[in-house]
């Protein structure tokens, strides 16, 4: 069908009740619920976490209920991330914005026995932080972890369900591509982009509104707009989750950038890896051609613009955006030098501008609310929000979208809660495997892209790692040069030899088996890397030992000089050693050493010879008492 | 490890180079070709490249050099069950590392190798996003959460139980 603006107003003010009953405060809900057709809304968290603990059975369970029950005015949603993922499976019941979590197929039988139909909501199984202790039900937004977020990027994520264009658009969906195609020039959109202050999300923080700027000035028949969801990063999965709960933002975003710089075709790379945002992503292109807002002559203006996903196949180095388009093409994924920058040469050798997920979730809202508002938000130098994945030593692991200038703090001990079981913050890692970690003493630094660059860390598309106490800073900068060493594409040697030499030296230093001539050796071949690395992946493969080596450095001192682990994490400078308060005297460990290690008399505590310990494990197996430990 | 021999059908041939037909004048379809040929085999031995390289008309060896450097292809064939233990950072810094360990000291092999009976293969695999659960480990894309190494091995267990 052909798309017109009358139409467009039309399915969103069919749909605009039905969605806003899930945005207002219970008291208004209530209300607006009445002008809706269903007296309840269930909605159930459909994103990759909530699903991966059952959501699905939850869905099922819900659904067998209501049918058994013959209810016909409550309708179940199936949405994307709620943000709260260590809490899933995530269900809440609107108007009264109940929210359920961690809940059961027979916990779902409860909220419809209890809650629909005899309407007492079962308080037993809520967020208990969504208790007051006097019994009063808080919303949502009210809980730590909601009241300090912005959701921007996120702002339909857990609201709509993104299998039904309609309530994308009931939300203003596809009211900015109307708006940029019927009253705006190129120029004038760029202008809006540039005024925004809008920065790359996918960790170079390169201003939007330019590279499209750049794009448009280069002449060409054929252009291409590519998004990058190849989220790599170990650790992230902001994209993922806006993929799979509002894949319609993307969509609308990379149509306004193929009218802005004059492309006709659109490429998503998305990883192999994300079944359920694949599938959306299908779904979304699908509805969008049918409503006549991708293809041909989009709302009568003669615009065309279609897009296509390539899914990726599991290489890190693809999220590199020359890499990337070497992959559409149906090549290796290597990188090549640059310039010629993507926006004079980029896919299939034609101009093309390439943003993140997330960079593409802000675009729509921007042409919407304007650039003022935008750029209102956030630190001088980084404009609007950024989304984290929260994860590692945290309690509340999850999605999260702060105002650029937050502090680390505050990200830490208010919305996520603290470091749980009573441990230490230890450090914070930003930026995966290209980024670096941030200790301590820099625990109140404002996260904007020039702060973080300051302490030796960076933005990165929006992974987050909590390190506490236990965690060993030597073992986790092998960790990430093991996995770039393995995702190093091989093409460029200074990558190719020197992940391996770094990796190497790390190796030694957690075997015990290093001298400090080999801190010296590091911090050289980590600055010839950045320097001579073809592509970003090599630049900044040795940040993770650089960082930590600048702020833990009495760590890798430690570890070399008295060859010494305090986290207890390498394993090859760990002694197994005999607690004479626990050691009976059994013998039965000297008895089984295999290498005759241990020593001691009859009823008499034992003692392991570390010289003579081969470290097989027997004594702490065979040990009745729990006497042996390593240390 | 012993290579397997090659058990392709006419009818999983047939398939292919309908899909290759199909799909091979647009631009960048080697990805996706390679993709279904997987999809189609479970894995990319030379018999299954070799119809690729006679079917897209490029040489034997760029279909070998694609096919090597994306971790998702597998020139050799997977287990009849496949146990994928996350090695992302969250999962890493949660003790991933000891689950792996767990699983491949029961099964007796390393990552990247099938048992010998052919009935499981473990991968290690870089985030598949459910970080809230970490750490996490998927059975045949069923996933796991918050495992432990006991867990890991009891759910490894459950499925000898079965047959």
């Amino acid at each position: 069908m052909t798309m017109t603006y009358e139409k467009l107003m039309q399915i969103k003010e069919k749909n605009r009740e039905l969605v806003m009953v899930r945005r207002l405060v219970a008291s208004k809900a209530e209300e607006m619920a009445k002008h809706t057709a269903y007296r309840k809304q269930i909605l159930v968290c459909g994103g990759t976490g909530c699903t991966s603990s059952g959501s699905h059975k939850v869905c099922d369970a819900l659904e067998k209920e209501i049918k058994a029950k013959g209810l016909t005015d409550v309708l179940i949603v199936k949405t994307g991330c709620f943000g709260l993922c260590a809490l899933g499976p995530v269900v809440i019941v609107y108007p009264e914005g109940a929210f359920y979590s961690q809940t059961t197929p027979e916990g779902a039988k409860r909220i419809i026995d209890e809650h629909i139909i005899k309407g007492s909501i079962c308080k037993d199984l809520l967020y208990p932080e969504t208790v007051h202790e006097d019994g009063e039900i808080l919303p949502l937004s009210q809980t730590n972890f909601y009241a300090k977020q912005m959701r921007i990027a996120l702002r339909n994520c857990g609201v709509i369900d993104p299998e039904n264009i309609e309530e994308y658009i009931a939300l203003d969906g596809y009211a900015a591509l109307h708006k940029v195609l019927t009253s705006m020039t190129q120029d004038q959109v760029i202008d809006v982009m540039l005024a925004s202050g809008l920065r790359g999300r996918g960790g170079a923080g390169f201003p939007t509104g330019r590279k499209w700027a750049f794009c448009k000035a280069t002449k060409s028949d054929i252009k291409y707009v590519c998004c990058n969801a190849d989220e790599g990063d170990p650790g992230a999965f902001m994209d993922r989750s806006i993929l799979e709960g509002d894949p319609h933002a993307v969509l609308e975003a990379m149509a306004i950038a193929g009218y802005t710089i004059g492309a006709s075709q659109g490429y998503v790379y998305v990883r192999a890896e994300y079944p359920i945002a694949v599938e959306r992503l299908k779904i979304a292109i699908k509805q969008a051609r049918e409503y006549g807002l991708l293809g041909k002559d989009i709302f009568g203006t003669g615009f065309n613009f279609d897009i296509e996903i390539r899914l990726g196949a599991g290489a890190f180095v693809c999220g590199e955006e020359t890499a990337l388009m070497t992959s559409i093409e149906g090549k290796r994924g290597e990188p090549r030098p640059r310039p010629p920058f993507p926006a004079v040469e980029g896919l299939f050798k034609k101009p093309t501008v390439l943003n993140n997920v997330e960079t593409y979730a802000n675009v729509a809202q921007i042409i919407r609310k304007g650039a003022e508002w935008y750029s209102s938000i956030g630190t001088e130098t980084s404009k609007g929000t950024k989304v984290f994945a929260l994860g590692g030593k945290i309690t509340n692991v999850g999605l999260v979208e702060v105002p650029m200038g937050t502090t680390l703090r505050e990200i830490i001990e208010e919305i996520g809660g603290g470091i749980p079981n009573g441990k230490k913050f230890k450090a914070a890692q930003t930026g995966g495997p290209s980024g670096g970690c941030i200790p301590s003493v820099h625990i109140d630094t404002p996260i904007d892209y020039e702060s973080l660059q300051r302490i030796g860390s960076m933005m990165g598309s929006g992974g987050l790692i909590i390190m506490d106490e236990d965690t060993c800073m030597v073992d986790i900068a092998k960790f990430y040069l093991e996995f770039t060493c393995e995702e190093s594409c091989g093409k460029c040697s200074p990558c190719r030899i020197g992940t391996k030499r770094l990796l190497h030296m790390l190796d030694d230093i957690t075997k015990g088996t290093a001298t400090m001539e080999e801190l010296d050796k590091i911090e050289e071949l980590a600055a010839h890397m950045k320097v001579s690395c073809l592509c970003a992946l090599g630049q900044t493969a040795s940040n993770p030992v650089v960082s930590t080596l600048r702020y833990f450095r009495e760590e890798y001192v430690e570890h070399i000089v008295d060859k010494r682990c305090a986290a207890k994490k390498c394993k090859d400078l760990l002694h197994y050693v005999i607690d004479p308060e626990k050691c009976k005297g059994c013998t039965l460990c000297s008895r089984n050493c295999p290498v005759g290690a241990i020593s001691g008399k009859v009823k008499e505590p034992h003692h392991i010879d570390k010289n003579v310990c081969i470290k097989c494990g027997l004594c702490k197996q065979n040990c009745k008492f729990g006497a042996v430990y390593m240390d | 490890m012993a290579v397997l021999a090659f058990r392709g059908t006419p009818k999983q041939e047939r398939e292919l180079r309908k899909f290759i037909r199909k799909h091979k004048d647009q631009p960048g379809a080697m990805m996706p070709v390679l993709q279904e040929a997987q999809g189609i085999y479970g894995y990319l031995p030379r018999e299954v490249q070799e119809i690729i390289a006679q079917e897209m008309n490029v040489p034997l060896s760029q279909v070998f050099g694609v096919a090597t450097f994306y971790s998702q292809f597998t020139l050799t064939p997977k287990g009849e069950h496949t146990v994928s233990v996350c090695l992302g950072t969250a999962c890493y810094v949660k003790g991933a590392d000891k689950i792996l360990a767990a699983i491949e000291d029961r099964l007796g092999i390393k990552a990247g190798e099938c048992t010998p009976d052919g009935f499981f293969s473990i991968d290690s695999c870089r985030c598949l996003g459910a970080c809230g659960l970490a750490p996490v480990m998927t059975v045949d894309g069923e996933v796991y959460g918050k495992c432990t190494p006991e867990s890991a091995v009891k759910i490894i267990d459950s499925y000898y139980e079965e047959v």
